[in-house]
């Protein structure tokens, strides 16, 4: 087998608005991990990373698309949406902070542990984003 | 990719006895088939929460490593043809001295039943020399669980242990959630634990010839006796389940006069409540837990779990069975109805609190003696590479099948096809549609051969002829 399989990709796309299908891309991903015999700590952070990420494309910026590739080193995952942006990444970055609507809140969402909680379980973290046009959040875990 | 065709390693478990058998076979299972009944239907194998069963040549066979014993193919074949292997009751006589230890579910079994004592009682008549309740010790659990909590070292949420489908299921399922696994004995062990201690101290028993037996309502426990993942060695000699000496329970308590009834009960409502979902949790005195109860609920909220919800959650109970163990396979009465009935003795238990300091007396260290592994079945390959490649052709042979699940193959569903077929226990035309677009091609490539004719034999020299004949099919 050549080089190229020795990357797995897949690409999701994030529904808008849909809570009861948010998670189901980074359910599939931690499917791969499984079948790829990644430790249990690691495949439950990049889980965790990922769903997290997932919702909030659903929550702020009405979906998006998830890419996903897989190597021998690192697992890397991109979000992207052409959302609203995030005016004050820093500020976004803060454990409690949220513009979560309560609509949202109440269905315990929303609770402002989004990014920070990404940040924790990734080892790189990094995010592009611009107001107006859209987020780009970049997760990488390595294995 | 060449893939070389294996058979499965299907479940040893069937063919092998398991009184006296080798108890510290890890594989082990209680759950096992009926050859002569299974037809071969997709029913159990679409139901089992860890895709364990395949359909091979006529028979659904179980995967020992996946199997969790939770009993959910007991409950949804439809000719019988799942089965637990429990011991006899005859095996009791195999010991000098009997004891009964019933799962607090037998309460709510019989309808003919005037009370706790009257039920216990009636086990003497079947042969057992004592009793002595699980729901007792089930009490002495929660007291150490609450002692636990109260300390608040502990990995949130807790996730109760007191079903041994569910510690399986997280084992194979749920690797990042063992930590949170409550790690004391369970109500069973330390009841079988307590009363073997209580004969041979007071009464001078030799402890080998005591033989101590749960009147059990699942076959999840009875994998627990035989192949213990918490401890080197089970304290219980055996299990028989409650519907196997449910008649005969049935006919002892026709026959015990309330007069004859002896003073058995130590259990006070707080143990009997564990054979209800929710039981274990109402005992732990805060109001801080989840209570979930059917082995795919369970499942539901395990994948909440590992996403880091549930956080703000100190305990979550998990019963592998609908309603819980009142629910078991292995039980007799309806669990609706055996809830009602069950309501009855533990409001008996309020109105008489029976005093008993025995749960003071023993200072019993109830932390297992093991912990649980991680027991991976979903890896395709040792190997990380090899693992991707296998990952990959798993991905393309997906997309080529036809997604409806439809469970002619063997398999539960076309994913897990794809997923034999790159481990080498299943190949691509095991897909009934597979073979069906296999065959037609080679039909139509076998007419065009027919078709066609070596000049020398080609007798009609009209090429009009051919067109003929081709038009012909």
């Amino acid at each position: 087998m050549g080089l190229s399989n020795s990357i797995i990709r897949q690409n999701y796309i994030i529904p808008a608005d849909d809570f009861s299908l948010a998670g189901e891309a980074s359910s599939s991903v931690k499917k791969m991990l499984n079948q790829l015999g990644v430790p249990p700590k690691t495949v439950k952070r990049v889980s965790i990373a990922m769903y997290e990420a997932e919702i909030n494309a659903v929550i702020h910026a009405g979906g998006g698309t998830a890419d996903v590739a897989i190597d021998k080193e690192k697992v890397l995952i991109t979000i992207n949406d052409e959302g609203p942006g995030i005016p004050d990444v820093e500020l976004a970055m803060k454990e409690g902070f949220s513009t979560a609507p309560d609509s949202v809140r109440e269905m315990g969402f929303g609770a402002g542990m989004g990014l920070p909680n990404i940040k924790r379980y990734a080892d790189k973290l990094d995010i592009k984003t611009e107001v107006g046009k859209g987020t780009r959040v970049q997760i990488t875990v390595l294995l | 990719m060449f893939i070389e065709k294996k058979t499965l390693t299907f479940s040893q478990a069937q063919s092998r006895s398991i009184i006296g058998g080798d108890r510290m076979n890890e594989y082990f299972h209680s759950v096992t088939l009926d050859e002569e009944k299974c037809k071969g239907c997709t029913n159990c194998i679409k139901r089992c929460p860890t895709e364990a069963i395949r359909v091979r040549k006529g028979k659904a066979r179980i995967i020992a490593e996946r199997c969790i014993d939770c009993g959910e193919c007991i409950r949804v074949c439809p000719y019988r043809a799942k089965k637990a292997i429990t011991d006899p009751l005859e095996i009791i006589k195999n010991y000098k001295y009997k004891v009964a230890i019933p799962a607090p579910t037998i309460y709510g079994q019989f309808r003919a039943a005037r009370s706790t004592n009257h039920l216990l009682t009636a086990f003497k008549l079947l042969g057992f020399d004592h009793v002595y309740e699980v729901a007792k010790a089930a009490e002495i659990v929660s007291n150490a669980t609450r002692e636990l909590m109260k300390k608040n070292n502990f990995r949130k949420p807790l996730i109760s242990s007191a079903c041994p489908a569910v510690v399986r299921l997280i084992q194979v399922r749920f690797p990042s959630l063992i930590d949170n696994i409550l790690k004391l004995e369970s109500p069973m062990e330390l009841a079988a634990r307590i009363v073997k201690d209580e004969l041979v101290k007071n009464e001078n028993m030799r402890i080998e010839d005591i033989g101590v037996f749960f009147i059990t309502p699942c076959a999840a426990k009875v994998t627990s006796i035989k192949a213990p993942y918490e401890s080197e060695k089970s304290c219980v000699d055996g299990a028989i389940s409650i519907k196997d000496i449910y008649l005969k329970l049935l006919n002892a308590l026709g026959e015990v006069k309330e007069e004859a009834e002896e003073q058995l009960v130590k259990s006070g409502f707080e143990g009997i409540r564990w054979a209800s979902s929710g039981g274990e949790s109402l005992a732990l005195g805060t109001d801080n837990f989840l209570a979930v109860d059917g082995i795919h609920n369970v499942i539901s909220i395990l994948e909440e779990l590992e996403n880091d919800k549930l956080k703000d959650v100190d305990f979550i109970e998990t019963l592998a069975c609908q309603g819980g163990c009142l629910g078991g396979a292995l039980t007799v009465e309806n669990l609706y109805v055996a809830k009602t009935r069950i309501k009855k003795f533990i409001d008996m238990a309020k109105k008489n609190s029976v005093e008993d300091n025995s749960a003071n007396i023993y200072e019993y260290d109830l932390l297992w003696t093991r912990n649980v592994e991680h027991k991976p079945i979903m890896q395709l390959d040792d190997d990380f590479e090899v693992a991707m490649q296998k990952l990959e052709t798993l991905r393309t042979i997906s997309e080529d099948l036809p997604g409806l699940d439809c469970g002619a193959c063997g398999a539960p569903n076309c994913k897990a096809l794809a997923e034999d077929i790159v481990r080498g226990n299943a190949n691509e035309t095991d897909c009934v549609f597979k073979l069906r677009e296999k065959v037609r091609a080679l039909t139509i490539q076998m007419m065009e051969i027919e078709s066609m004719m070596p000049p020398v034999l080609d007798k009609d020299d009209k090429n009009s002829d051919k067109t003929d004949k081709k038009d012909k099919y």
